[in-house]
């Protein structure tokens, strides 16, 4: 590392000290202005309970009490419009009118929060986002533009002697995980105000997937597979990971605690679409820039690879334009928030009664957008797929994979490619599809007759389930948050039901596979060990095997790090069974061996 | 039918897994070196980090009870070839009703005083890695000798962790005995790129001991110079792992001699791979070749004239890959590096003097019999087929296009090919095909 190199990751680090510091650092004071709500009946409840409560007007200086004590404000106002209701139900307002539901609790708490704070990050927000924003992204510039001057090639070297990138040892991956799934279910008995049917579902089929994996197997073979773990555990990949999964249940849980870093990116959130910010645009743009500037890092290092290159320019163009500033756009303009490139049941809120209703509510666009998520679901991707392979989403296109391929590749090897792994893999990331498509199916069902129930289930219940255990949950914090744990692509790998239609497409109808060259290969193990899918593609390039697996997403990384040229992505029809049968021998002479 | 192997390398494990395909055979691996098979190819990627070991082992421990082959962790010191059995340095003894040796090779040490001190070593074994790896911190300097596709890869190991490397070669270019003169310059000018300290026509003179019987500098044969460094690398070659076996009666020469089924002169015991030294090599092929892909035929080989059916050993037309640094090397057929009067070929060096294409033709007949790549990938079955089909140069020219293996998106070369033809010649040719996989199908099935 040369010396520009330190002083970038010195400033990053900085920088993510000052942004990490900056979550507390403000004042804040409650006041009527402050204090936001759409509903005058509510707003006058609020401040009547702040004032008899001795919270407005008065001064915080961390916001940790403060969010204590508003919360507590809107819990008594609660009550008490409820009790007020109960007793004297007014007659011009309906009952959910008058009452704060549960469900408003939070649009109430976040943007008060927020409009409560006055202190310095409030007074200057720019300079507190280029504190923190623009000081991460000018280290990680330094430390990334050397790179460029260095001679080009596959630059691998001491990822496994890394601390940030070895990956951990078996029982503190596995103790993680558990932690992360046992935590988020019993979050989750909480999130759904202490009804734990579904909860109950989710740890039963828990339970059935590991009973499918290690016990229904045809020979019962309890030898370890070989897994990913590392001898030595990285510290520092077990410290990234945390801090992403805490980010990720902030963000998602508890995005009140959040406001100073959202006040932070208000001016660029005035400028694009005349709205103060959210927690989704603070997390849009950090996804953006951290697509953006781990990108460049992608370029760096693969830039004799042209591949690479114009797919990784590829997706770093989708999340700016499409994911993130066109959005933008279309809400200054008034038409519904769209991102064109998300598709069902990826994009799992697209049949939810209030997205159909806002699109056929704003006019020829909106129907447009309805009508071109629809064709994209039906023709889109199994049309593209079977001309490309299901890598010009995933790997092209796709926001998820976006962050996987730029962010996430210094992570890549951490998949685990043992046969065991790639069981959890198929039984999961099918069960999530069935899960989409039976979750979307009710919630239609109730669109289309109003009736919400169908046998004993009902489709807010299981929608909210969905958004939460899977929307938030499993593509969130296990998602990116396991990237230094588990891989880049776990997720992709093992959640997206979008990834698991795609991959129904080309394992079954696609001209896509990835061919071996002849008999060149020497068993090496570095397309394997770099696949973020955790396929074992040396397994079929040895035997000289075209590999056609459901899961890959043609990133192109196992032919880039192929060091005697055997691995080629190819789109074509011809004899794509023949060449992905086991049994190839390329040498010896096979007219020799009659049985080959 | 007990069949024992000895060596876990790819030969002895190409061989076992084929007899298993072929048969229900009791199958037993014995290796003194390491529990399970791994590609040696990839000890340098331990080193410097991209993989860990478990990585490059190609199957997973339950691979082999799942297939009923047995690993056994032994080292074999006598064979009683009369009582068909073996004796291993524990002193058990093992019978066998097949014995293959794929014994594998050792580093070649010519001699040099100071040859056997500590902080001195090749590069073959996982134990070879691991002197590296203990000698590697705070290391001033390596030194190696040797400059094969071993000492290149030895030098890549220590640039990774940036210790400095001076590299004694004695031939006037880098591994100018295999490659062509051009691509022998070229790789030597990359060579001094990444920073190693490239001495040509350079020999090891000693190796000094520090007075703890650990190296501590060399001298240069030719100048007398002497070099500090804490590890020398002996890289000059390899040759077959046999010398527990020269005083039995199993005949030997450099390696263990084999006729074309692979057998050696006692009944019943085979010998593959790098060990193995053919009595009647094919026309152009060395009797000994300690390469990957021949080793793996070999097994192949062995496994069905094991399972019944006789079948020589036919390696095929030459094929052979390699990466040296970051410039990959592949070759097809016949390329020399001191080229018979016959041969002729066209060569093509892109401007960043870091890609080249060659073709080789006999002149009087315009038969392609070669390929030789740098830092382009060409399609193995494509090359083969034209050379076995001795296809016109012209023919090979105007289709080249379907040989093109480099992934999507990067520049396509083979007009500059034809171009440089074209001015040789007069002629007009043109590129006919295109890289697509249907066209290379189609081809390859006419």
């Amino acid at each position: 590392m040369s010396g520009i190199q330190k002083l970038g990751v010195a400033l990053f680090c900085i920088a993510l000290v000052i942004f990490t510091g900056l979550l507390g650092w403000n004042d804040f004071k409650l006041t009527e202005e402050s204090l936001y709500t759409t509903s005058d009946t509510h707003k006058k409840a609020l401040i009547a309970e702040a004032k008899s409560a001795g919270v407005l007007d008065k001064n915080y200086n961390n916001n940790i009490s403060f969010i204590k004590d508003v919360k507590q404000v809107i819990k008594a106002a609660q009550t008490n419009l409820q009790n007020q209701y109960n007793e004297n139900p007014p007659s011009d307002v309906s009952e959910w009118e008058y009452k704060i539901g549960d469900w408003e609790v939070k649009n109430i708490l976040t943007p008060t929060i927020k409009s409560s704070g006055h202190g310095w990050v409030s007074k200057n927000p720019l300079t507190a986002f280029l504190l923190t924003f623009g000081l991460a992204i000018l280290g990680g510039f330094l430390f990334i533009i050397p790179k460029f001057f260095k001679s080009p090639g596959i630059k691998n070297d001491g990822i496994y002697h890394s601390s940030l990138t070895r990956g951990l040892k078996f029982g503190q991956r596995l103790f993680l995980l558990v932690f992360t799934i046992i935590g988020t279910l019993i979050y989750g008995f909480k999130y759904m105000g202490g009804n734990y049917f579904w909860p109950l579902v989710t740890a039963i089929v828990i339970g059935i997937i590991l009973f499918l994996v290690f016990n229904y197997q045809k020979e019962k073979n309890l030898q370890p597979a070989r897994s990913a773990s590392s001898e030595f555990t990285g510290w520092l990949g077990i410290f990234a990971g945390i801090y992403m999964i805490v980010f990720y249940v902030i963000l998602y849980w508890n995005s009140e605690y959040l406001t100073n870093w959202i006040t932070m990116v208000d001016p660029i959130s005035l400028s694009l679409s005349g709205n103060e910010a959210s927690q989704w645009f603070l997390y849009g743009l950090l996804y953006t820039i951290i697509v953006f500037v781990m990108g460049i890092r992608m370029i760096s290092k693969y830039r004799h690879n042209k591949y690479q290159i114009v797919r990784t320019c590829s997706v770093i163009f989708f999340q700016t334009a499409f994911a993130f500033i066109l959005p933008e756009i279309l809400v200054r303009l008034n038409y519904p928030y769209f991102d064109f490139k998300n598709i069902w049941p990826l994009n799992y809120t697209f049949f939810f009664d209030w997205n159909i209703n806002s699109l056929i509510e704003s006019g020829g666009l909106g129907i447009f957008m309805l009508v071109w998520g629809i064709i994209l679901i039906i023709l889109g991707v199994p049309i593209i797929t079977y001309f490309f392979g299901k890598r010009w989403y995933c790997s092209w296109v796709c926001g998820c994979g976006g962050l996987a391929e730029t962010m996430g590749d210094p992570f890549r090897q951490l998949s685990d490619k043992s046969v065991r792994a790639w069981k959890f893999e198929r039984w999961i990331i099918h069960g999530v599809l069935a899960f989409a498509i039976i979750m979307t199916a009710m919630v239609l069902y109730h669109f289309f007759t109003g009736n919400s129930r169908v046998l004993f289930f009902d489709s807010n219940n299981i929608r909210t389930w969905y958004g939460f255990i899977i929307g938030a949950g499993f593509s969130g914090i296990v998602g990116t948050g396991f990237y230094p744990l588990m891989g880049n692509r776990t997720w992709c790998r093992f959640g997206c039901p979008l990834a698991a239609y795609l991959g129904l497409v080309q394992k079954y109808k696609s001209r896509f596979r990835i061919t071996t060259n002849g008999g060149q290969c020497i068993s090496c193990g570095n397309c394997s060990t770099y696949c973020e899918m955790g396929i074992d593609v040396r397994h079929y390039a040895q035997r000289g095997q075209d590999i056609v697996r459901s899961s890959c997403v043609g990133c192109g990384v196992c032919s880039a790090v192929c060091p005697r040229g055997v691995l080629r992505l190819e789109n074509a029809s011809g004899d794509i069974s023949d060449r992905a049968e086991e049994l190839r021998t390329i040498h010896i002479t096979e007219d020799q061996i009659g049985i080959l | 039918m007990n069949i024992i192997i000895i060596g876990n390398g790819i030969s002895g494990i190409t061989a076992a897994r084929w007899i298993r395909k072929l048969s229900d055979h009791k199958i037993t691996v014995i290796s003194s070196e390491s529990d399970y098979f791994y590609s040696r190819t990839a000890l340098m990627y331990i080193y410097m980090g991209h993989m860990r070991e478990v990585d490059t082992q190609p199957y997973e421990p339950n691979f082999w009870s799942k297939n009923r082959i047995e690993l056994v962790k032994k080292h074999i010191k006598e064979i009683r070839s009369e009582s068909k059995s073996l004796v291993a340095s524990d002193g058990t003894e093992i019978t066998y009703d097949r014995l293959i040796l794929a014994l594998g090779s050792k580093s070649n040490k010519f001699g040099w005083p100071g040859q056997d001190l500590k902080a001195v070593g090749g590069l073959y074994h996982l134990q070879d890695l691991e002197r590296m790896e203990q000698y590697s911190s705070g290391l001033n300097r390596a030194v190696i000798a040797g400059g094969g596709l071993i000492g290149i890869e030895m030098a890549e190991m220590f640039r990774s962790r940036n210790i400095p490397v001076t590299m004694l070669v004695r031939e006037k270019s880098y591994w100018d005995n295999a490659l062509p003169s051009e691509e022998s310059q070229m790789i030597s000018r990359h060579i001094k790129k990444h920073h190693i300290d490239l001495r040509l026509e350079k020999n090891l003179g000693e190796i000094i001991d520090d007075g703890t019987g650990t190296a501590h500098a060399v001298t240069v044969k030719e100048t007398g110079e002497k070099i500090d460094c804490g590890f020398v690398g002996l890289t000059a070659g390899v040759s077959p792992n046999i010398g527990w076996l020269k005083d039995t009666e199993i005949e030997t020469n450099r390696g263990i001699l084999v006729n074309e089924y692979l057998q050696t002169n006692i009944k019943d015991v085979y010998a593959i791979g790098d060990c193995a030294e053919m009595k009647n090599p094919s026309p152009g092929r060395r009797p000994v070749e300690a390469i990957w892909y021949t080793g793996r035929m070999m097994g192949e080989t062995v496994a069905h004239n094991i399972c019944g059916s006789k079948t020589k050993y036919d390696p095929g037309i030459w094929f052979n890959s390699a990466k040296f640094l970051d410039i990959e090397y592949q070759v097809y057929g016949t390329v020399l590096s001191k080229p018979l009067a016959e041969h002729k070929s066209l060569y093509w060096e892109h401007e960043d003097g870091e890609k080249s294409i060659r073709i080789v033709y006999d002149e009087n007949t315009n038969e392609v019999i070669g390929f030789n790549l740098m830092g382009i990938r060409f399609r193995h079955e494509v090359c083969e087929k034209w050379i076995a089909e001795k296809t016109q140069l012209e023919q090979v020219l105007q289709d080249l296009s379907l040989a093109n293996f480099d992934p999507e998106f990067y520049e396509q070369y083979e007009g500059s090919l034809v171009k440089i033809y074209n001015s040789n010649t007069g002629k007009n040719l043109s590129l006919k095909k295109k890289r697509k996989l249907d066209q290379v199908l189609k081809f390859l099935r006419s």
